[in-house]
């Protein structure tokens, strides 16, 4: 059984449909990559899997437990399930330090000293221990992502969620963030990335799936998405971005 | 195609089609006109200058105060004024050199010098509005054999009463204070119970809704009156044994209550719902998400609006005198119905402008402290 299963989910705004069915499964340690048009439903399919919207059809099973639907526990839920968001969403008005250690203190009930010992070794690790006083908006954007990556970190979660984490950012910027998404899936973390990055895709990605019209229109292994599309919508698709000088 | 012959002239690529002159290149307008303007208001100013200083220093006489010393405050200041001509003789100049360059034919120093004589004539005419406005308030304090000094400054009066008047004024400030402490706390409840989210928050969030409504439209001035002299009348338990003043701190509590609730409610409304995504994303409640993360941020930017509605809770104690309450005004309007004088209400006027001045500082330091340590570029 795949640990995390998504099965024919429907939602909508009004009338305008996100997800007309869309099914989808990630085994233990794999990293899988959702790519497609803007507006497809990349960012929307995160923010439902660990409960910040919710699906009005179909279901999300993990570790086969209904993980959508009433009576869910979303906050134990969020513990296992992070999630890092395209705009980095530090709190200002806390230090790096405090941004990293709130959550491990106040839902998980750790001491702050061994939750700070615990920060202080994820900051070490990203190379960014010497910024843990320091406010976010004094750090760079690549920087701060670093942060909010060691912040969903710091809950010990099982599964993570990228949503465009690297579309805020320059282009200098850029490869900062993703060695550190490159470790994580070396070290076994199973991810789900809303992503851009088209050649970062091909990289790491145990899985591509290009999202179109409400549903996963075509998966596979990177080498088959990316060098022999079978559907059309994909082809057109990833013939823009070619055009766009981004593959 | 004269144009194109035109030395100032250009064209452009004909994309709109037809030709099109470089208009910036026209000459500078004529600004003789700002420089005799300065000059004739300087002039104005001064002449307007001496006549006030004739009158005070006739009130000086009046006073008993004439002397060397004050003829020679008065003196002096006459010759302060005299500089303002130095602006409007430099307008002047400096529409000469313009003239003179465009003569030349010199473009860019005509520019140069057309500027500087605006800019002069501008200065003169900004510090001749200021003196002609402190002018006038001198004359008005001046007028009618000193009549506005005598009624609203009477210095003995105003020395005598002050220290009656300063103790009475511990009762306005025990009053806010203590009223300012509830209202922070009271004015958090209701903004919270009015962002309760969910179906079942509905009841809670109309019983805000309402006492907002309610208390907001209500003038302080019933609202103390109806609680100071009722809530002693209806004989209820502990409550009736109220003093004035904390029936003035229950009553300014609920009407700046709901006052700072909305301020409150606007700052919370006002961080951006990703920071809730953030922090819920992390497994924290919705009661954590408020207390850790959106009230502290909230709280920083509201501290400029809160210090308007405190202010105007300090202000509104004054109203305490409708209930009886031996306050500075109800203290100072005793005295001055004693001495058929008002000058003791001014003192009152006077230290409720002055507590006010500091707080505005201490917060403007508190706003630039707090964005120094968060923003970016600062150290």
């Amino acid at each position: 059984m795949a640990m995390i299963e998504i099965r024919d989910i429907h939602k909508s705004y009004g009338d305008h449909k996100i997800f007309t069915g869309l099914s989808l499964e990630v085994e233990e340690h794999q990293v899988v990559c959702l790519i497609g048009p803007s507006g497809c439903g990349k960012s929307t399919l995160l923010r439902c899997m660990n409960g910040l919207e919710s699906i009005q059809g179909g279901e999300i099973r993990i570790h086969g437990d209904r993980m959508t639907g009433p009576g869910v526990d979303v906050n134990a839920l969020r513990r296992d399930v992070g999630i890092v968001f395209q705009s980095f969403n530090l709190f200002p008005h806390m230090t790096v330090l405090e941004n990293v250690t709130l959550a491990p203190i106040k839902v998980l009930n750790e001491k702050r000293s061994d939750a700070e010992a615990k920060a202080m070794t994820l900051l070490k690790r990203i190379g960014l221990e010497h910024k843990a006083k320091e406010y976010p908006d004094r750090l760079s954007g690549g920087q701060q992502q670093r942060v909010a990556i060691v912040r969903a970190l710091a809950m010990g979660p099982m599964v993570l969620l990228l949503d465009e984490i690297t579309s805020a950012l320059d282009p200098e910027l850029v490869s900062e963030v993703l060695n550190i998404v490159r470790d994580l899936a070396a070290e076994g973390m199973t991810m789900l990335l809303a992503t851009h990055e088209m050649g970062f895709a091909r990289e790491v990605a145990s899985k591509i799936c290009f999202l179109c019209d409400g549903k996963v229109h075509e998966e596979g292994p990177p080498a088959e998405i990316f060098g022999n599309p079978k559907q059309e919508r994909t082809r057109a698709f990833l013939q823009r971005i070619i055009e766009a000088g981004r593959l | 195609m004269s144009s194109s012959n035109d030395n100032r002239g250009g064209r452009t690529l004909g994309l709109l089609g037809g030709e099109r002159r470089w208009s910036a290149g026209t000459p500078p307008k004529d600004v003789t006109g700002w420089a005799v303007t300065a000059i004739f208001v300087s002039l104005l100013v001064i002449c307007a200058s001496y006549y006030t200083l004739r009158d005070i220093q006739a009130a000086t006489v009046i006073l008993g105060v004439d002397g060397v010393i004050a003829n020679a405050i008065l003196v002096i200041c006459g010759l302060v004024i005299l500089p303002l001509l130095w602006p409007a003789i430099q307008s002047w100049r400096q529409s000469q050199v313009a003239k003179a360059a465009l003569a030349k034919n010199n473009l860019v120093d005509a520019r140069v010098a057309t500027a500087a004589s605006r800019d002069y004539a501008y200065y003169t005419l900004g510090f001749a509005a200021a003196i002609v406005t402190l002018l006038l308030v001198a004359e008005f304090f001046v007028a009618n054999n000193l009549a506005v000094s005598r009624t609203f400054f009477l210095l003995p009066l105003i020395g005598s009463s002050f220290w009656t008047i300063l103790k009475a004024f511990w009762i306005n400030i025990y009053i806010f204070v203590v009223a300012e402490i509830l209202v922070l706390v009271w004015g958090l409840i209701v903004a919270v119970a009015r962002l309760v989210p969910g179906e079942a928050g509905r009841p809670i969030r109309m019983m805000s809704t309402i006492y907002t409504d309610m208390f907001r439209g209500l003038p302080a001035i019933i609202n103390i009156y109806l609680i100071g002299f009722g809530l002693s009348l209806t004989g209820l338990p502990w409550v009736k044994d109220f003093s004035q003043e904390s029936f003035a701190i229950l009553a300014l509590t609920l009407t700046y209550g709901a006052y700072v609730a909305e301020v409150y409610r606007a700052g919370i409304e006002s961080i951006h719902w990703s920071q809730v995504a953030a922090a819920r994303s992390l497994g924290l409640s919705y009661l954590q998400t408020m207390r850790y993360v959106i009230v502290p941020q909230a709280v920083r930017r509201i501290i400029p609006p809160l210090l308007n509605d405190f202010i105007g809770l300090q202000k509104d104690t004054a109203l305490v005198n409708v209930i009886g309450s031996i306050d500075a005004f109800n203290q100072a309007k005793i005295v001055a119905s004693n001495h058929f004088n008002l000058s003791p209400v001014t003192t009152v006027a006077i230290l409720f402008i002055l507590i006010t001045i500091p707080q505005a500082r201490f917060v403007d330091k508190l706003v630039e402290r707090d964005q120094r340590r968060m923003r970016a570029g600062g150290s």
